[in-house]
């Protein structure tokens, strides 16, 4: 039998008598995959994030982790917001942000502040703790909402757009300190981007959605590497031949398939 | 403009209106008696230093100011954080609120005075009423506009209503309920030195004031008493504005970047 860390069935959801955003998604995640979820901007994305997360009831359907309904907010999971400057509070200093959140596990102060700082080291951000998130550059505040959730130790991690905010080398950047610390973990991550090029360079699998309302259009392995590198990955024939075939499906493949005049 | 040209100007400014004023009482544009001379006034209202009478009315002023202030910050956010957390109750008392807030506190003297048996009483009550509504409002409009996604972020990781309530909506409101704070502490010094002009029986600055007048009357007195009121008020929001500043340091800076 397939071990399942996460399973939607039939998700659907309308926001009161709108015509539905999310129709009839089906998705199953392994434990320790990471899958990016691409598609055409307002296509849903952030609705179905936020329903599997347990933030928001969808109107249909079912969505299971570890085999168990998600009514709530599971106690395993932690998501990353692409709004890094509304997301960290702007009143506690880097790391009472971090910790914050190790209050739900039942730690100490000393505690709290211990794994927070480990946290911040492991994103690369040792001095940073003293600091409030707005002295940070928006590179280093996403840092921080990684390292939040990080300590908070989830076993699954959702990440709404999260480098949608950063210039592109630090994108990159981010891009890479996240292969790393899923290297590290072993976390199941769920990665939403409408960056084509980003979606195969840091996933196992893509999920293709279409738009209005958003069905699952396509699912495609990776067959890259699981070591990957800005320039040489991203120079492999699997590399370009999967994001054009991505790139494609986003668009919508009647467009893209017309020849040019 | 730096602070200390700032300082500079405005010390010029006030340098020319008292110019101004010695001049127009010595050269005898203006009666005297009635209008006596700047330097005159401003010697009444620095012997007022060593004026235990005067010392003593300004404290019973600052008392009852104090306590309303207080009374109404509890008692408004309090009020404040359960209307904006209740909506049946917020649709319930929105007409009321509308209605009781327009009314000048100053037009609630004489109930004030009928139905406390102490004048102290009855200006801490008076401050209290009309120090209730800013904070109140402030409080309201701040709870309201709380980022959602800051509320949401704390929500992710499994907080509850509760939680979310102290550790974001609070937090965040704060700087706009201190604001309300300041606006009611200018409101209720007029409301409490108008209380003590009509029925304060000679306490605090108003009593004092009004006293002023009985018999012959004793403008340089009455004015050196308008400067301390008038100081006081000033240095009231200074000292607000300043804390403000300490303790919404991340609220300051994040405005003044976004403008």
């Amino acid at each position: 039998m397939v071990v399942r860390v996460l399973e939607v069935e039939d998700l659907t959801h309308a926001y009161g008598d709108a015509p539905p955003v999310l129709s009839s998604i089906d998705l199953e995640v392994k434990p320790g995959e990471l899958v990016s979820i691409v598609g055409p901007s307002g296509c849903g994305k952030s609705t179905l994030l936020r329903c599997i997360a347990g933030l928001q009831a969808p109107t249909e359907g079912r969505v299971r982790l570890d085999g168990k309904p998600v009514e709530r907010v599971p106690d395993n999971l932690a998501v990353v917001f692409q709004d890094y400057s509304r997301s960290l509070f702007p009143w506690m200093s880097v790391r009472d942000n971090v910790a914050l959140p190790l209050r739900r596990r039942g730690m100490n102060r000393a505690q709290r502040h211990e794994n927070a700082l480990k946290a911040l080291e492991s994103v690369g951000l040792p001095d940073a703790a003293a600091k409030y998130p707005w002295q940070l550059s928006g590179g280093m505040q996403q840092r921080v909402s990684i390292a939040r959730a990080l300590a908070y130790g989830p076993e699954f991690l959702i990440m709404d757009e999260p480098f949608g905010s950063v210039d592109a080398q630090t994108r990159e950047d981010l891009e890479d300190l996240l292969l790393r610390v899923r290297g590290n973990s072993g976390m199941t991550i769920l990665l939403v981007t409408h960056d084509i090029d980003e979606s195969v360079y840091v996933g196992d699998r893509v999920v293709v959605l279409s738009k209005g309302p958003a069905r699952v259009r396509a699912d495609l392995s990776v067959g890259l590497p699981t070591v990957r590198d800005q320039i040489t990955t991203r120079e492999l024939p699997e590399f370009v031949h999967l994001r054009a075939e991505v790139g494609r499906l986003v668009r919508g493949r009647e467009a893209a398939d017309e020849p040019k005049s | 403009m730096t602070n200390r040209a700032q300082v500079v100007r405005g010390a010029i400014g006030v340098a020319g209106v008292v110019a101004v004023a010695e001049l127009v009482s010595r050269a005898g544009l203006a009666d005297r008696t009635t209008l006596p001379p700047a330097s005159t006034v401003l010697l009444r209202a620095a012997e007022f230093f060593g004026d235990t009478e005067f010392l003593t009315a300004v404290g019973s002023t600052l008392e009852a100011w104090v306590l309303g202030l207080l009374l109404a910050t509890v008692v408004a956010v309090a009020v404040g954080v359960a209307l904006s957390t209740t909506p049946w109750l917020n649709r319930a008392t929105r007409v009321l609120v509308e209605f009781m807030r327009p009314i000048p506190s100053v037009a609630l003297i004489p109930l004030a005075i009928v139905s406390f048996s102490s004048i102290t009483e009855s200006k801490v009550s008076l401050v209290f009423y009309s120090a209730c509504w800013p904070i109140l409002i402030n409080t309201l409009y701040a709870l309201r506009d709380v980022d959602p996604l800051a509320k949401e972020t704390l929500r992710s990781f499994g907080f509850g209503k509760a939680a979310v309530l102290l550790r974001v909506s609070l937090p965040s409101a704060a700087p706009f309920v201190a604001t309300g704070v300041r606006i009611s502490a200018a409101v209720g010094l007029v409301v409490v030195v108008s209380f003590e002009l009509v029925a304060g029986n000679g306490e605090g600055i108003g009593g004092y004031l009004s006293q002023t007048q009985s018999g012959g009357g004793r403008p340089d007195l009455m004015l050196a008493g308008a400067i301390w009121a008038g100081v006081l008020g000033a240095l009231i929001n200074v000292g607000l504005v300043a804390l403000e500043r300490r303790a919404f340091r991340w609220h300051t800076v994040r405005t003044e970047a976004s403008a």
